[in-house]
């Protein structure tokens, strides 16, 4: 088995959409929380990992420039991560096709996490 | 994981928003109505990853109530209220008990009733903040454009924003005279639910529910808690109880007389003789306490024709005195139809005062249509099924007049031949 991670990335415009009514939201919600357990009960979830605020702060350069986050507005943004068990990147990519960030126009990078020998 | 309740957002929305309200103020409707979108984003973002909370509804309030002071730490606006708010934001006071929500639902529903607010624009109010319904789920229930939704509701809004403050439910004069308006509104959203416009019986039967919910919560108030609010939600139950059977086994909508009566949800049914009972302890009878009286005469019979149609007759002669309307008149004339026969009904519709206001209301055509085909008249009946086709609101109406249409044509050509055969 190897890891990797999923970043969940979408813009700020493309996550406001998604909203809606309550009702639409705790739908999508538990969209979310199905897709999630089904990986979990297939043992595809090493850490669920964590939702990130859409704000921050970038640090830039040897001269440190502090800036505002959440950068260009258009750009996408990453709303959280999660770790992932899988055979190989292909099983990996195949297993996020399910992620309900995807209905709504976002994005999920998939990365191998890379594994030094210790 | 925790099993979230189907519609626990919705339901949230509209506890919140009436609790926070009362923090904040009426005024500030708007502001509640924000920060409480804001948790629900929250949870979005963050339940999926850490799972649901073990009380959700506290995690939502207090998520509100953060959300709320960032906003008036940040508004310049807000600045003079801001210290008073941010005061009752900040105190660790324990949660809302469930007594302390449903009070605060009680004003909101109180005060969406305003009397300088039309009956449509007071139910659009209750559906759109006691039942978190979206603007295009309002016009989805009421089969309007979200535009002019939108626009109902930001007057009605508007005009709760200008009382100045919500709703005093302590003050027991003011409560009884705006009663009867919360009544009337409950009522209304039933029966949009039962016989409305919208073509989704998935939403019909939320509107229902959501009618019978907030009528619940009246019930659960020792002031609000009277014989006609009882009679309300007998009627309501009653009827609720009916709707498995009002669609068929294919989802068409059936003739009343053809319903399947054991698909009636008996629970219910007992529930509403339970609170029909509960009803009856005044000397006052509403209109509400005869409908659902009705209701249950129509209960009591196993098949349609042991209905003890005179005495249906009889509850809508008081019916009409309560309440004189074409459409109870209509009614009437039905069950008179039902007690004396076809002819007998189709005179009492010729005879109903202001009989041009059914005009635009498709089951008065279809009601003319049923009696003359009763009586034989195929092609009479055809005539009135095509009106009320014309004006049918949606593809189940539509499907059940053309069904009706070709029994009448089936009843003319089976006319046609006993007649060639007696030739």
């Amino acid at each position: 088995m190897s890891e990797f991670i999923y970043l969940y990335r979408s813009t700020n415009e493309a996550s406001r959409a998604a909203m809606g009514s309550p009702e639409q939201m705790q739908k999508s919600m538990q969209t979310w929380m199905a897709w999630m357990q089904q990986l979990a009960d297939k043992g595809h979830i090493k850490n669920p990992g964590h939702p990130l605020e859409r704000t921050g702060k970038l640090v830039k350069g040897k001269q440190r420039t502090i800036t505002d986050g959440p950068y260009a507005e258009s750009k996408d943004i990453i709303g959280g991560y999660t770790l992932i068990e899988a055979k190989d990147l292909g099983e990996a990519v195949e297993l996020s096709k399910g992620c309900p960030i995807l209905e709504g126009g976002g994005v999920v990078e998939v990365r191998p996490v890379l594994k030094t020998g210790m | 994981m925790t099993d979230l309740h189907e519609h626990l957002f919705r339901r949230e929305a509209g506890r919140l928003v009436a609790t926070l309200t009362r923090i904040f103020g009426v005024e500030h409707l708007a502001l509640a109505e924000d920060v409480v979108q804001d948790a629900f984003c929250r949870a979005l973002e963050v339940w999926p990853f850490r799972g649901v909370p073990d009380n959700p509804s506290a995690w939502l309030m207090a998520t509100a109530k953060h959300r709320a002071l960032d906003v008036l730490r940040r508004e310049r606006t807000a600045r003079t209220l801001a210290p008073e708010l941010a005061r009752l934001l900040e105190s660790d006071e324990p949660l809302p008990t469930e007594d302390a929500i449903r009070d605060d639902q009680l004003r909101m529903m109180f005060s969406c009733c305003h009397p300088r607010l039309s009956e449509a624009a007071q139910v659009a109010l209750m559906l759109h903040i006691l039942c978190g319904f979206s603007v295009d789920e309002v016009a989805g229930a009421f089969v309007s454009t979200h535009a002019g939704v939108e626009k109902r509701l930001a007057r009605a809004k508007r005009v709760l924003a200008e009382s100045q403050r919500l709703f005093e439910i302590t003050d027991a004069a003011d409560f009884a005279a705006r009663l009867p308006a919360v009544h009337r509104a409950l009522y209304l959203l039933f029966n949009e639910g039962y016989h409305g416009a919208s073509p989704e019986s998935a939403v019909r039967g939320e509107l229902c529910r959501e009618a019978q919910r907030l009528t619940g919560l009246l019930l659960e108030h020792p002031v609000a808690a009277t014989p006609a609010t009882y009679a309300l939600a007998a009627l309501m139950c009653l009827h609720a109880a009916r709707l498995p059977a009002r669609l068929d086994g294919a989802g068409h909508l059936s003739v009343f007389a053809d319903q399947d009566r054991s698909r009636w949800d008996n629970h219910l049914m007992a529930e509403g003789q339970r609170l029909l009972e509960l009803s009856a302890s005044g000397p006052l009878l509403t209109e509400y306490h005869v409908e659902a009286a009705i209701a249950a005469v129509h209960a009591s019979a196993r098949r349609v024709e042991d209905t003890n149609w005179a005495q249906i007759v009889t509850l809508y002669d008081t019916l009409l005195v309560l309440r004189p309307s074409p459409v109870v008149a209509l009614n009437r004339a039905i069950a008179v139809a039902q007690r004396d026969g076809p002819a007998r009904g189709l005179e009492e519709i010729a005879a109903i005062a202001d009989r041009e206001r059914l005009d635009a209301y498709p089951f008065y055509h279809a009601a003319l249509g049923e009696l003359e085909l009763r009586r034989g008249r195929g092609e009479t009946a055809r005539g009135h099924f095509g009106a009320a086709l014309a004006l049918a609101r949606n593809r189940m109406e539509r499907q059940f007049l053309e069904q009706r249409m070709q029994a009448c044509d089936a009843a003319g050509s089976a006319r046609t031949r006993s007649q060639s055969a007696t030739l």
